[in-house]
């Protein structure tokens, strides 16, 4: 290993170290543990959510996909993209102006019920797993790439990095973790889109003419079309890409850690602008990864591409630029896990254990002490799955995560805000059906069975066309909120118009 | 505004919302609210599919505009600059609303809970 590398990797560890243990002595209450006490500033958690999103996935994945598939790589950046008007426009404040600590919170400030609270929980729950094993497993293959070590042990890394923040650091440190990495990224990619913009004279229309003949895609790389041929499956993918990012948990969990709806709202501004330069370097990234690096050699390094971004760094910036980016890439692995983590953590202890077993009666120090005993067992169970997961295509467990979201919790948090009518049948109804609508379609779906071997769970053929299932997923969560809702006699006007009154104008007295 | 009746029922553990929300300040603040989400929702969602409809469904968004840049590029951007315009349209709008929300809180929700 490269000295250089050590010496950023563990400049990375002890930064975030420092962190935890500064976010460690202000962690006194279950609220500082699960929401920073609502003290992070709009810019603060602007960044903050920037940093949960831009994830390995985006910085290096959509990096390699445009890389290799040209223009439909870019579609992804589009999608997370415009994501963020949906959560501005739609979610975010009055999600603030409800809940508490977690997505149920939300819900049961309109529906003071069990069963709703449970399945919200549950489809937390789902989601954070999942996701998590796909972040865990790309994680540990990527260190591994890195840092040239074994897959184990970089996963065990990662994960008791993870468990360290959360376990003593709560949000805090998971929130100053997020906001270091997300400045750090931008500034890698910052560096990296300056230098290839550089070699082409800062001309943009030239690096387009010259990555015409760099692949070999020749001229059509410039076009749609080389990834996704199939429109309905293209349609898909972007409703799951544009509905989901609204139904994400640890996204969600996010709008919590403020003080009220105005600085969540001026945190998705902020959010929505470093997303969008990202997004739009991963372009520059993209291009020159397939001019500088060439796609015979990213895809030899990793099929999935996701050596692009720091195959680039190499070829233009040296050694230094290398590692830098990785330590960079291995920060922001961390801090995603670590908000995974914390908002699986928040759907055990607090609303499983703490309102639905403990009823809401559960002291100050069981709430804190089922807080850590969740994360911590929120962290083994997915390091253990995802060491068992090695050898497994994993790929379909992120379109499943933001399938879910966009199909049983995006449902759920519209109705309740905005339809007069739904009552807590409804609820269950909407996110059970998106629920399980989406496992089912997804585990028929070719990401999870493909004829060839190796390209997906298992081998066989796949029952439902559509490797993201939302198209049919999603109505079907949004149908089940309504039959739900219309097949129960049950309704609550009053209780309606205190949502709506505490929803738009943000008072929370009682 | 006087309201003497919401005033006297307003022992700040018993709000009556149904009042609150059935007021004219409120219902401006929510016909307000709507006017502006709804369009710009339904707006920003067309123009999104439009990007992967049109590529999917025809060629026509290959032909270059400035060299060798294709208009589905510029399309891909202009989502960029879409996006970017919405979010300080709204920040705009929403401030009006705060407003307006505020003064409800303190008029028709507090003001009671002081007696």
């Amino acid at each position: 290993m490269d000295p250089v590398v050590v010496i950023l990797f563990l400049a990375i560890v002890a930064l975030t170290l420092v962190i935890t243990y500064f976010a460690a002595k202000r962690t006194k209450s279950t609220g500082d543990f699960y929401t920073a006490g609502g003290g992070l500033t709009g810019w603060q958690n602007g960044l903050a959510i920037a940093g949960d999103y831009l994830s390995a996935a985006s910085f290096l994945g959509i990096a390699g996909a445009i890389a290799l598939n040209g223009f439909d790589g870019f579609f992804y950046s589009i999608g997370f993209l415009i994501a963020y008007l949906v959560v501005l426009l739609l979610v975010a404040e009055p999600l603030r102006n409800l809940g508490k600590y977690t997505l149920a919170d939300m819900i049961n400030s309109r529906f003071n019920a069990k069963r709703v609270r449970g399945a919200a929980a549950l489809s937390t729950i789902t989601i954070v797993l999942f996701y998590m094993i796909a972040q865990l497993v790309g994680a540990g293959a990527l260190i591994q790439l890195l840092f040239d070590i074994p897959y184990w042990i970089a996963v065990l890394i990662v994960g008791v990095m993870m468990t360290i923040y959360v376990l003593f650091g709560g949000m805090i440190a998971t929130s100053w973790v997020q906001i270091t990495k997300a400045v750090l990224l931008m500034a890698g990619m910052v560096i990296i889109s300056f230098i290839v913009l550089m070699k082409f004279n800062f001309n943009i229309g030239a690096m387009f003419t010259e990555v015409k003949t760099a692949t070999s895609h020749g001229a059509d790389y410039l076009n749609p079309g080389i990834k996704y041929t199939d429109p309905l499956g293209t349609i898909s993918l972007m409703l799951a890409l544009v509905l989901g990012t609204a139904g994400l948990p640890h996204i969600l969990m996010r709008f919590f850690t403020v003080k009220d709806a105005k600085t969540a709202r001026s945190s998705v501004i902020t959010a929505t602008w470093t997303i969008g330069i990202f997004y739009i370097l991963t372009l520059f990234l993209g291009f020159g990864a397939a001019i500088y690096v060439g796609q015979s050699e990213i895809l030899a390094a990793n099929s999935g591409g996701n050596m692009a971004a720091p195959l680039l760094a190499e070829a233009i910036g040296g050694n230094i630029l290398f590692a830098f980016i990785s330590a960079v890439a291995f920060a922001t692995i961390l801090a995603v896990v670590a908000g995974l983590v914390l908002s699986g953590a928040s759907a055990f202890a607090h609303d499983i254990y703490g309102e639905i077993i403990k009823k809401g009666k559960a002291t100050e120090r069981e709430q804190m002490l089922a807080a850590r005993y969740a994360a911590l067992g929120v962290s083994v169970l997915s390091i253990v799955l995802s060491l068992g997961a090695q050898y497994l295509n994993v790929a379909f467990l992120v379109s499943l995560a933001f399938c879910i979201a966009a199909s049983a919790n995006l449902p759920v948090i519209l109705y309740t805000v905005y339809w007069k009518r739904f009552n807590t049948s409804g609820a269950v109804w909407a996110l059970l059906s998106g629920l399980i609508s989406a496992l089912v379609l997804v585990s028929m779906s070719p990401s999870v069975f493909s004829p060839v071997e190796g390209a997906a769970l298992f081998v066989g053929n796949p029952i439902f066309p559509l490797d993201n299932p939302a198209l049919v997923s999603v109505p079907i969560g949004f149908l089940g909120g309504y039959f739900g809702t219309v097949f129960s006699k049950e309704y609550d006007f009053k209780k309606y118009a205190e949502v709506k009154v505490r929803a738009n104008t943000g008072y929370r007295g009682q | 505004m006087a309201q003497p009746k919401l005033v006297r029922e307003h022992k700040k553990e018993n709000i009556d919302f149904e009042k609150v929300e059935s007021s004219p300040q409120f219902k401006r603040l929510m016909e307000n609210k709507k006017k502006f989400i709804v369009p710009m929702t339904i707006f920003f969602l067309v123009f999104y599919f439009l990007l992967p409809i049109s590529t999917s469904y025809g060629t026509f968004l290959n032909t270059p505009v400035f060299g060798d840049i294709t208009w589905a590029w510029v399309f891909a951007v202009a989502q960029f600059i879409m996006t970017w315009v919405i979010c300080s349209v709204y920040v705009k709008k929403a401030n009006t609303f705060d407003k307006d929300a505020d003064q409800i809180v303190r008029e028709q929700i507090e003001e009671g809970g002081n007696a």
